[in-house]
């Protein structure tokens, strides 16, 4: 199984017309057994086709074409006009926003995120790559062309949440070499508000049969962390997590903000430090390099059946020396 | 991107704030003529986007234009935690009868704005918070209905206060986070918001951070403001390296090669993307190295930018090597950064072999790119070779090189 999406996801593209959606849609096809991407909006477009996609005016027309309600829709359209196009979506039914543009403000975000949540919709980004459910489908330029996406990802029991699109595949490759496959990955964005935190995501992996382990790409800024580790703590988990924490060398320049506009530190809780600290209290170990995950994570589920992993993934984690960083 | 405060006070007057009468002067003489209107007893406060002006004697008292100046001299040559003050705001010293916070966020957990208010203000609201928790209300708004009084007013008699006091702080606090909203504000804070024997309030002290990704909506306000486009107010200014950078980056609009910090170590970096410079950046220190440079490519930059930014951090004076590192790329085309690295090289005169330590960008036309490395003896690495390995292999390289 996966999460937020199957082969069966139906899905349009806004903006569909740009260089790189021309690209992501391409990928999206050719991947896996081949997305549904059931239409494409660009305004004024109306009647062309990318790849064989139709291209429409308005989300309505490719709704009512399609005969049957959308399940998704991916943003590739410039920030100025981002909010109006996820507003399009979801009042024409769509469940699942998935925002690629950047440099978003936070003003325009929030007001996306409260129309999502009255129209019981979920938003993944922005800025972000999508999701990638390995060999089956992905929606987004996550993992790139289909060809490329095959060497990093494969199927297995490790979902795979990260605020770096570029990083979701990093890890997934490294998991991948190593021989442990993803159930899911999902690259949540780099903003400092997005649609889906890590601990939004849980219960869909919690509920997910396939997956038994969790691996976490996290930055300074933001306490999305701290969210995670009192989630995985009040819920008793049953999935292990294992964590990379990159920028920490940004504690020693406050202020700064690196690589996503959401690493900005803004509070006491935000920086590497003290994020480290608080995950590692909640159990999840904090790797000091991505190529020690893979053996962090089959010494939590190797030889544990499902639901007793946590006990004696402690257990192994002594044994391997694998102790959780203590700040 | 951060305001002076003589800036955060013109936005709050333009929100229909009411603040204490003041000026900006960038000379003795412009504060002595301030003084002279205001016409009674002065504060002189140092302009500097840093804490701390109080303790470091950024802010002195005046009774008079002429002490008013003299005051002014001083403060406009003091350095307060490595800024100089752009100016120093002269402003009329207020009967306050008693100080209140006001304050909005972002909170990212709930995915909106926050507004604070404490009737303990004038001190730092972290401190009132952990000491007083009940001294400090809370309340979070939508971004999707306009915001309306009653919100404020429901604020503010939460903490028991009524009567005048809270009738005429109710539209002042309304209009706090209207103008967050509307100015794409990331922090609005009014500290502190004074209460005059009379019975009004003024805003005393105002600080305001503008998101860098709104500046393109805010031009007018920016330009209301005097901010130009070139200031890019963080934390640092940037350095001359730093916009040179910047110029790079902005040679054409096709991906990213840019977002140069300069650091002093002789080791420079070509790198990506967002999380893959992060990871790198750590990656080298880890191992022992010292970066000259943090910077940023991705999204398929040209090769005259890979080039540019390349030329950049080998000209960069005490840089003996650089290493082009990326996390796996999926649109980033391999063969386009390794054209544009050794192209910096060779134009400048230098071996690629020699001042490549490492190139390690796995990825979409990895084959190509390789091809080229090969071609003229630079060494690659593919993912095989994690990005700790690569940051560990050209930090050997440029130590092995010095000894």
């Amino acid at each position: 199984m996966s999460i937020l999406i199957d082969e069966n996801t139906t899905f349009i593209v806004q903006g569909i017309t740009g260089r790189e959606a021309v690209n992501l849609t391409r990928e999206c096809l050719d991947y896996g057994k081949g997305a549904k991407v059931v239409g494409g909006v660009t305004p004024g477009r109306l009647g062309r086709d990318v790849h064989g996609v139709p291209v429409f005016d308005t989300v309505a027309q490719a709704v009512e074409h399609h005969g049957a309600p959308i399940v998704g829709s991916v943003i590739t359209v410039p920030p100025a006009f981002t909010k109006d196009a996820v507003f399009e979506a979801l009042e024409n039914g769509i469940k699942l926003v998935v925002i690629v543009t950047e440099r978003i403000p936070r003003g325009d975000v929030a007001q996306m995120v409260e129309l999502a949540r009255e129209r019981d919709a979920r938003i993944i980004g922005p800025n972000c790559l999508g999701i990638i459910v390995p060999d089956v489908i992905k929606m987004g330029g996550i993992g790139g062309p289909a060809r490329d996406a095959g060497k990093s990802y494969s199927p297995g029991p490790v979902g795979v949440i990260s605020r770096s699109g570029g990083m979701t595949t990093e890890m997934s490759s490294t998991l991948t070499a190593a021989g442990l496959g993803q159930s899911t990955a999902v690259s949540i964005g780099g903003d400092a508000i997005i649609g889906s935190s890590y601990a939004e995501l849980m219960p869909l992996f919690e509920a997910d049969a396939q997956t038994e382990a969790i691996v976490i790409y996290t930055e300074p800024g933001g306490r999305m962390e701290a969210e995670l580790a009192r989630w995985v703590t009040e819920n008793r988990s049953r999935l292990p997590i294992v964590a990379f924490m990159a920028g920490r060398f940004m504690d020693e320049m406050p202020g700064m903000s690196f690589g996503h506009a959401g690493t900005i530190v803004e509070g006491k809780e935000d920086t590497a430090t003290e994020k480290i600290a608080r995950l590692a209290e909640a159990g999840i170990t904090v790797a000091e390099e991505i190529s020690q995950i893979p053996e962090i994570v089959r010494a939590k589920i190797g030889r544990s059946p499902i639901g007793q992993a946590r006990a004696e993934a402690e257990q192994s984690d002594q044994d391997a020396g694998l102790e959780a960083p203590r700040s | 991107m951060r305001f002076f405060e003589y800036e955060s006070r013109a936005v709050v007057a333009k929100a229909g704030i009411p603040v204490t009468k003041h000026g900006f002067a960038r000379s003795p003489e412009e504060a002595r003529t301030v003084a002279e209107q205001i016409a009674g007893p002065v504060v002189i406060k140092s302009q500097v986007l840093t804490g701390g002006r109080m303790k470091a004697g950024g802010v002195q008292f005046a009774d008079n234009p002429d002490e008013a100046a003299r005051h002014a001299e001083h403060v406009l040559d003091l350095e307060i935690n490595g800024h100089m003050p752009r100016g120093v705001l002269v402003d009329s010293r207020a009967s306050v009868k008693h100080e209140y916070y006001a304050g909005v966020v972002w909170d990212g957990l709930r995915k909106q704005p926050v507004m604070l208010f404490s009737d303990m203000g004038g001190i730092d609201i972290e401190e009132v918070a952990e000491q007083h928790p009940d001294h400090v209300a809370r309340a979070h708004f939508s971004t999707t209905r306009p915001f309306s009084d009653w919100q404020a007013k429901q604020l503010v008699a939460s903490l028991g206060i009524t009567g005048s006091a809270l009738n005429r702080l109710t539209p002042i606090i309304a209009r706090l986070a209207q103008l967050f909203l509307r100015y794409d504000m990331t922090l609005a804070e009014i500290n502190p918001l004074g209460e005059l024997e009379d019975g009004s309030f003024v805003a005393l002290d105002a600080h305001m951070d503008m998101e860098n990704e709104a500046r393109p909506r805010q031009k007018a306000l920016l330009h209301e403001l005097g901010v130009g486009d070139e200031e890019t107010r963080q934390a640092r200014e940037a350095t001359p390296f730093e916009l040179a950078g910047e110029e790079v980056d902005a040679q054409d609009h096709r991906g990213v090669a840019g977002n140069v910090t300069e650091f002093d170590g002789n080791l420079g970096l070509v790198i990506g993307a967002g999380g893959g410079s992060l990871t790198l950046f750590d990656a080298v220190r880890a191992h022992g190295g010292q970066p000259a440079n943090y910077c940023e490519i991705g999204g398929n930059p040209s090769v005259r930018k890979a080039c540019g930014l390349a030329k950049l951090v080998l000209q960069k004076p005490g840089v003996d090597k650089i290493a082009v590192m990326m996390s796996i790329v999926s649109n980033t085309r391999v063969d386009i950064v390794a054209r544009g690295v050794i192209k910096a090289c060779v134009e400048l005169g230098y071996d690629p072999a020699e001042k490549i330590a490492i190139f390690r960008i796995p990825g979409a036309w990895e084959d190509e790119g390789f091809k080229i490395l090969e071609k003229y003896g630079v060494e690659y690495a593919d993912r095989s070779v994690s990005l700790h390995g690569a940051a560990k292999r050209a930090v050997e390289k440029i130590q092995g090189g010095a000894s």
